[in-house]
């Protein structure tokens, strides 16, 4: 029996910042059509993970492939074919302030996929719809938008282009318990529908566990601890136990100055 | 010893912005020469450099005119010479002034604003956002602001040449009592094609460093609100010393004998 090819693997991955190592040798792989979610302090590599992965950032060593396929270090048109796979939701949404909520939504599909305007402009107002939010939205400015609002058009977005892949970059910081379930609920949804891999990073343990299939822990830039959902609380290893329980006390050291 | 480590430092750190804005410019470069081009974002970006920019532009022009006449008149009544204020005028006005003046007011306006704005989109990874959306930022943001730019400034100079030589001849005229036709007459008697050129090729080169700086310094910066303002501070800066360096060397180059 052949083994499918993961459709994200990463292998002894480093990133540095100067003196500061980041990521030191991490390890992951991500089947095809599953839900990982990736946790961790603050500081500790999460969001540099997801940028070395959509090539924002590159690893001083180690390999980065994608169904396969070598992408470490592919620049210009291999990286933006690469691209066209991944979707993103970015922590603060990161809507572009010039363009109205339907452009942003159909920002991938006019300037990646040259789709003509009209057409692009139904399928964001279909995105839009799918994440809960009405035609009148479509010609507002970002800047008139909730937070909750702002992820939304994020996520709908992400979804725009039908990606294979889908990143979440803290999906429900900065949002009450309410709109965080419901932005977990619409990233189930979407996931579901597309039926994508994603790749989500969180601190929030509530939301890992409405949309994870699979947890990994991730501190000192490795990963220390990988495994279902289901038995994190059994996991039986101390970084685990203390960050789900919310614990000062443990291996885990915070960087915290009394004053 | 820790002068020689801060000497070192900042020598280091001096050759690493010239390559890194080596690099910049030549990425810039790579992708201008590459389709797609963003047709519509170069027109806006033409329209908010060099239309919006006419009016502090066109202001400075007309008073350095009206000044450079009274001034002159001042100091060519000491040998008899009032009647080269004129020439003296619109030599300046185009060859100097103009280019100039316009260069360092667009860079106050137009390179903290474009600074401002990209480095607004890079701290809140709008700049990411742009790449994983299968779009260059070169090509998207950098592009636009450096082809408005390059074409925009010249249109800029000659609407200050013309407003400047303008400001000078109502003061000669209605101040200092000059005859209008002798006036306009030593104007045009004295100008030459290539007097109106090298301003204009001034103002490209001057377009190209405004935008250029901006984006550079917007593209990485870093760190929130302070660093998108020192990101502003620094475009102007940079913009103004490469303005005043570059108009040296074009003008040797087009008139030292």
């Amino acid at each position: 029996m052949t083994r499918a090819t993961p459709k994200i693997e990463l292998a002894d991955l480093h990133v540095a910042f100067g003196a500061n190592r980041v990521l030191q040798g991490l390890d992951l792989t991500i089947a095809a059509g599953e839900s990982v979610v990736i946790i961790g302090g603050s500081g500790s590599g999460k969001s540099v993970l997801l940028k070395c992965i959509l090539g924002l950032l590159e690893p001083s060593r180690g390999r980065i492939r994608i169904d396969g396929e070598d992408v470490t270090r592919l620049s210009g048109a291999e990286r933006q074919t690469v691209m066209r796979k991944f979707g993103m939701l970015f922590q603060g949404a990161a809507l572009f302030d010039s363009l109205p909520v339907w452009e942003n939504v159909a920002f991938g599909l006019i300037q990646g996929d040259k789709m003509a305007r009209p057409n692009a402009r139904r399928i964001a107002l279909e995105k839009l719809a799918q994440v809960g939010l009405g035609a009148d939205v479509a010609e507002l400015g970002p800047a008139e938008l909730s937070g909750g609002m702002k992820k939304r058009v994020g996520l709908a977005r992400a979804i725009a282009r039908q990606p294979e892949i889908i990143f979440f970059d803290e999906p429900t910081t900065g949002l009450d318990p309410i709109m965080g379930d419901v932005i977990d609920r619409l990233i189930v949804k979407c996931r579901t529908e597309l039926g994508a891999t994603t790749l989500s990073i969180t601190h929030d343990m509530a939301s890992a566990r409405r949309i994870a299939d699979r947890i990994a822990m991730l501190y000192q830039g490795r990963i220390v601890w990988d495994g279902p959902v289901a038995t994190i609380d059994r996991s039986g290893n101390p970084y685990v136990d203390q960050f789900i329980n919310g614990r000062a006390e443990g291996p885990i050291q915070m960087a915290v100055s009394a004053a | 010893m820790k002068l020689l480590v801060l000497i070192g430092r900042t020598v280091l750190h001096g050759f690493e912005t010239v390559g890194s804005l080596s690099v910049f410019s030549g990425q810039a470069l790579a992708h201008g020469v590459r389709p797609p081009i963003y047709l519509r974002l170069i027109g806006m970006q033409m329209l908010e450099i060099g239309f919006y920019s006419l009016p502090v532009v066109g202001l400075t022009a007309i008073f350095t005119g009206m000044v450079l006449a009274l001034q002159t008149f001042n100091a060519a009544a000491r040998f008899n010479a009032e009647s080269t204020i004129a020439t003296v005028v619109v030599l300046s006005m185009t060859r100097e002034l103009g280019p100039v003046l316009a260069g360092l007011m667009t860079a106050g306006r137009v390179g903290a604003a474009i600074a401002a704005e990209i480095g607004t989109m890079r701290v809140t990874e709008q700049i990411d956002a742009l790449t994983t959306l299968s779009t260059s930022p070169f090509k998207y943001l950098v592009m636009p602001r450096v082809i408005a730019g390059v074409t925009m400034l010249p249109f800029l100079v000659l609407v200050a040449d013309i407003i400047g030589v303008m400001g000078g001849y109502l003061v000669s005229i209605h101040k200092l009592g000059f005859n209008p036709a002798a006036y306009l007459k030593n104007t045009f008697d004295y100008l030459e094609t290539m007097d109106v050129v090298s301003g204009l090729v001034k103002a490209a080169v001057f377009g190209f460093l405004i935008t250029l700086m901006g984006c550079y310094q917007g593209y990485h910066s870093r760190g929130g609100a302070q660093g998108v303002g020192a990101a502003a501070t620094n475009a102007v800066v940079s913009a103004s010393i490469l303005i005043l360096a570059a108009n040296y060397l074009i003008t040797e180059f087009f008139f030292a004998r």
